[in-house]
């Protein structure tokens, strides 16, 4: 074990997890707005809406996130069509890309969260605000809504930290994040153990405090 | 009977295990023409595999040729996953402070590349640099690269002496992205997400060749320096461990340098390097 070299590579990897907790944050919110609109997709009762957001999310659970981060990266860049339309402007850049991958997988799995909540919800519930004569767009937003977000909580949470671990992934197109920085020392000092221990650890942080905050929101709003 | 047979079994197991532990493994990346990569089927290939076994021919021992990425070479090497590295990696000081290198077999420049019609092309510097001699024309040189570079993504493989060149401070602060393989480079290069990339030059002019883009090499070829002295094969340092383990890998320094001897003075590794690279790049 060579404590300098832990001492040293610490502050380096700390100063990385803010780019992974950014990634982490960013494909989050844009993964939730597409996870509640493709799993709203799923409840109405159509038919070809419904086929729609079933393939999205069986294509994004279906293969493996590094296999979509490349075509995302790799895969775009070498066609000539898409490197000349403004697609490029944003597709040019690593961060994006990994943004757009992350998001959308993560959006995948969303919507199946949120789908099964939203179907779990007791129509007694729907039933007693069309009783008293509340519209169907309020019933939806204040009823419908909060109760499939509570019922989702635990899944979600989970879902927050496979995807602090998916971010990982990052790397492999040039970001320089935890696991990046991480690559990067021992390419230059050539112990791994040290610095992926180091590493390890702040993941293992991260992922408690993401615990605990979920932990904490499902005491909030239990019922 | 049974007794002698279980003897038998017993000797001939001690056989298999000391052959094994007389076995040389070499660990090589498989990603980086024409020094070392893979055919079709998946088989490694190139000048240091077709060397590695000449080599072994010349040491007289059986050999294993082992893959490994380069970003975990020389940590591979240390964990004792195989004795010895032959992958275009560069005799450098650095590198020198955790392993040891035979004397060098080949020596290559390095080269900036940029696609065709990039602002860089035709930029105003010598043929060559040699880091190490240093001097007007070689400051110069840099000044102008300096000036090039600037504002520009530069783009290298992980862990290579081009990555500790760009992160030398000899060019000024440069925009460095590093990828994992020279391939995932070039792909980038070619996508115009690099303006400008570093390597080996061998490794652009295969990669132009094998995929017919307009890849060009731009500036001074570099040598010396953060280029390190040639490449050699790399090795484990014998006192990072006594014993018997560290004895065998003393020995294995000394086989690999009469090894490489021999096959200079017959020309093998001429041969070879002109048959893979198109020069003869041996030293």
């Amino acid at each position: 074990m060579d404590i300098e070299l832990i001492l040293n590579s610490f502050p380096k990897l700390l100063s990385a997890s803010v780019t992974t907790l950014k990634l982490l944050s960013v494909s989050m919110i844009i993964g939730l707005f597409i996870g509640l609109f493709f799993a709203i997709m799923r409840i109405k009762n159509n038919i070809f809406l419904g086929k729609l957001a079933y393939a999205y999310s069986y294509i994004f659970r279906g293969t493996p996130l590094l296999v979509q981060i490349f075509i995302i990266y790799y895969g775009f860049g070498q066609v000539e069509y898409i490197r000349e339309s403004f697609l490029w402007v944003i597709l040019k850049e690593p961060y994006w890309c990994a943004i757009i991958a992350f998001a959308l997988n993560t959006g995948a799995y969303t919507s199946e969260i949120l789908r099964s909540a939203f179907q779990t919800i007791k129509p007694g519930f729907i039933e007693a605000g069309k009783s008293l004569g509340v519209p169907n767009k309020i019933i939806f937003y204040k009823i419908q809504i909060p109760i499939a977000i509570r019922q989702s909580l635990p899944a979600y949470g989970n879902e927050i930290i496979l995807m602090l671990k998916g971010t990982s992934l990052a790397s492999t197109v040039t970001l320089m994040d935890l696991t990046g920085v991480a690559k990067f020392i021992i390419s230059t000092t050539f112990k791994p153990i040290e610095v992926f221990i180091i590493a390890g650890s702040i993941y293992l942080f991260i992922t408690f405090i993401i615990h605990n905050l979920i932990k904490a929101l499902e005491k909030k709003y239990s019922f | 009977m049974i007794k002698k047979f279980s003897i038998g079994l017993l000797f001939s197991l001690f056989l298999t295990i000391s052959a094994n532990a007389d076995k040389i493994r070499i660990g090589t990346e498989g990603a980086y023409p024409p020094w070392n990569s893979k055919d079709a089927s998946g088989k490694l290939i190139g000048f240091e595999v077709e060397l590695a076994w000449a080599l072994c021919r010349y040491i007289g021992q059986q050999c294993e040729i082992v893959e490994q990425d380069w970003d975990g070479m020389i940590p591979a090497l240390q964990m004792r996953k195989f004795d010895a590295i032959m992958a275009g990696m560069s005799i450098t000081d650095e590198r020198k402070k955790v392993i040891t290198f035979s004397q060098g077999y080949a020596d290559e420049v390095a080269s900036l590349a940029v696609m065709k019609g990039s602002d860089l092309e035709g930029m105003d510097t010598p043929e060559g640099i040699n880091l190490s001699l240093g001097g007007g024309s070689v400051n110069k040189a840099l000044k102008t690269l300096t000036g090039a570079l600037a504002g520009k993504t530069v783009c290298t493989q992980t862990g290579t002496i081009h990555q500790n060149f760009l992160e030398s401070g000899d060019v000024g602060k440069v925009n460095v992205r590093t990828y994992k393989t020279q391939d995932d480079v070039n792909l980038d290069l070619a996508s115009g997400r690099c303006d400008v990339a570093l390597a080996a030059a061998v490794a652009f002019t295969d990669y132009a060749e094998k995929s017919g883009k307009p890849v060009i090499l731009v500036g001074p070829t570099f040598s010396g320096g953060a280029f390190g002295n040639g490449v050699g094969v790399g090795l484990r340092q014998a006192s990072q461990l006594g014993g018997t383990l560290g004895e065998r890998d003393a020995q294995l320094l000394n086989k690999f340098n009469k090894a490489i001897d021999q096959a200079r003075k017959d020309g093998v590794i001429s041969r070879l390097a002109i048959k893979h690279f198109g020069f003869d790049a041996s030293m």
